[in-house]
């Protein structure tokens, strides 16, 4: 079996205003089958990019994209009918309602009575009440329900979302992770990109990461996690951390958080906060997250 | 690929749709418009001018009326609906959809042939009862009028597509669309023209296609109705390889 997606040396350039600009350079990494994989990257990366030529969106300068197997150029339809993306921007038809926008969906993918499977889908994302309304007289986090609807309608083996939790409250964010992880249970690939990297670190078992439109770190979340610094310092202070520490550590108002690689470490940034006569407080020491491990290889790239 | 007949349906019936909910824009305001001009143009000029033998101004007028109203909404469905599209961001429901451009191309046009027939047809069923129609060569009418709205539609789409703002597809519409409805013939016969803007009528398209929806009525005409056939088909054909084109490449849609 082929992998559900595979990303072959895929670059685009852009022509800006000030020439031509990379977007991706040389991205070359699979999804497999049945996998929750996390594409990350700071702004800019490079993500949508990516996940525009999957989905046909745009065009790759060079490489090739592949869905379950079919050219996402060559064999367009054929990828597309394997692909269900959910857009980042919230986007609406506003002359239709809710029932009337999947069901035009589902004709787009050549499917005349979908009226069963839509209303599965209704209900598994919260929209029941609302199938014969306006998609105009939706709230924002309706909207995006309907778009995940959307492109499921066709029952998509690979299923893309792009940043689907930007701006959403808890309740969504709950509602879809488990209706989303039921899809992948069945046996859905999904594709997830996301700036909430906790979200990240608990759903997806394998994680690229992608800087200025290159894949800088490939591997299962787990490997990540165990293979970079994996001890955290979290403490409160008021006063100036000294340069040493100040060059690894992310601040947040009075927090500062830094990581280290085992105990000797540990004792090497509390001697020289010492040194330097930083008062802390509500000092902990605990295991570093996916949000550490992505802040130590980014900046290890900026070296 | 294999063809997605469902597909091509399904986007037919959405942009046929898409201008029915708001009928009283896209439909009722054109015939309200061209019934305007009926009144004002036919009653300055009813009794002053006599195009054809027999044939009064109000009766010659209808057909031009009627042609102009389907070619204008046959332009006006297909740009104004990918324009939203485009603006709002929601074609991007179909641009991940397996359509190809040819789908895109029978929807779309499709669409903007019956938003013209039915203006058309509206405008005609208004204006009816201010001047007895002929039926001279019925068939002509209905040749004309599909292949027109075609065309039109067909244009629409491009500047639907090369557009990246509203003002930009009223721009096509008032420049060009309008004026070249306007110099066709609509309002007048071209023989009454002087020699020069005779000439000039005679390389604009549009002239072909009212001259001909005429002759289905007075079984007369400007030029033979096969030569407006001819010229009508092969401005369709090569507007239609233009904008199939431009959809294939994904001009302006498809970064």
């Amino acid at each position: 079996m082929p992998a559900a997606v595979v990303f072959d040396q895929v670059a685009k350039t852009f022509a800006g205003a000030r020439g031509a600009v990379r977007a991706l350079d040389g991205v070359s990494f699979n999804v497999e089958l049945g996998e929750f994989f996390g594409l990350l990257g700071p702004n800019g990366a490079g993500k949508t990019t990516l996940i525009s030529i999957l989905a046909g969106l745009a065009r790759a300068s060079t490489g090739r994209v592949t869905v379950m197997g079919h050219d996402v150029v060559a064999d367009y339809a054929a990828a597309r009918m394997a692909l269900g993306i959910v857009p980042q921007e919230l986007v609406f038809d506003p002359f239709f309602s809710v029932r009337e926008c999947l069901r035009i969906q589902s004709g787009y993918f050549g499917i005349r009575h979908n009226d069963s499977w839509i209303d599965e889908l209704l209900v598994g994302l919260g929209l029941a009440d609302k199938a014969d309304v306006n998609t105009r007289q939706l709230s924002g986090g309706m909207k995006r329900r309907v778009l995940v609807a959307q492109a499921l309608v066709h029952k998509p083996p690979v299923i893309v979302l792009d940043e689907p939790t930007a701006g959403v409250d808890v309740e969504l964010r709950q509602t879809l992770w488990g209706f989303i992880a039921g899809l992948n249970k069945q046996g859905h690939t999904v594709l997830l990109t996301t700036h909430y990297l906790e979200e990240a670190e608990a759903l997806c078992s394998r994680i690229a990461m992608l800087k200025q439109g290159r894949v800088v770190a490939l591997d299962r979340t787990a490997n990540l996690l165990a293979g970079t610094a994996s001890t955290m310092l979290r403490f409160k202070t008021d006063d100036a951390l000294p340069a040493a520490v100040a060059a690894r550590a992310r601040v947040t108002g009075r927090v500062a958080q830094v990581t280290a690689r085992d105990a000797g470490e540990v004792e090497v940034i509390l001697g020289r906060l010492r040194e330097g006569g930083v008062k802390v407080e509500d000092l902990e020491i605990g295991r570093a997250d996916l949000e550490d491990v992505f802040l130590e290889i980014m900046q290890k790239e900026a070296a | 690929m294999s063809s997605n007949f469902e597909g091509t349906r399904t986007l037919f019936n959405k942009e046929v749709l898409r201008f029915w909910k708001v009928s009283v824009q896209t439909v009722a305001a054109p015939v309200l418009t061209a019934v305007l001009y009926l009144l004002i143009f036919g009653h300055v000029l009813e009794a002053h001018v006599q195009v054809y033998p027999g044939v009064g101004y109000t009766s010659f007028l209808i057909p031009g009326l009627v042609m102009m109203s389907v070619l204008q909404n046959a332009y006006a469905n297909s740009s104004s609906s990918l324009i939203q599209s485009k603006i709002s961001g929601n074609l991007v429901f179909l641009l991940v959809s397996p359509l190809s451009h040819w789908a895109w191309f029978a929807a779309y046009v499709g669409a903007s042939v019956v938003r013209g027939l039915v203006v058309g047809l509206g405008v005609f069923a208004v204006t009816v009862w201010f001047a007895p129609p002929h039926f001279a060569e019925p068939w002509w009418i209905v040749v004309f009028a599909v292949l027109g709205a075609a065309m039109l539609g067909t244009l629409g789409l491009i500047a639907g597509l090369w557009a990246e703002k509203f003002d930009q597809t009223a721009a096509f519409q008032n420049f060009l669309i309008m004026p070249m409805t306007f110099l066709s013939g609509v309002f007048y016969s071209v023989h009454s023209l002087p020699a020069f803007w005779q000439g000039l009528s005679h390389a604009n398209p549009f002239f072909y296609m009212i001259d001909g929806f005429r002759r289905g009525f007075f079984g007369a005409s400007d030029v033979s109705p096969w030569v407006a056939l001819a010229v009508v088909g092969v401005s369709f054909v090569a507007v239609a390889v233009v904008a199939l084109r431009l959809l294939a490449t994904g001009y302006k849609i498809r970064s």
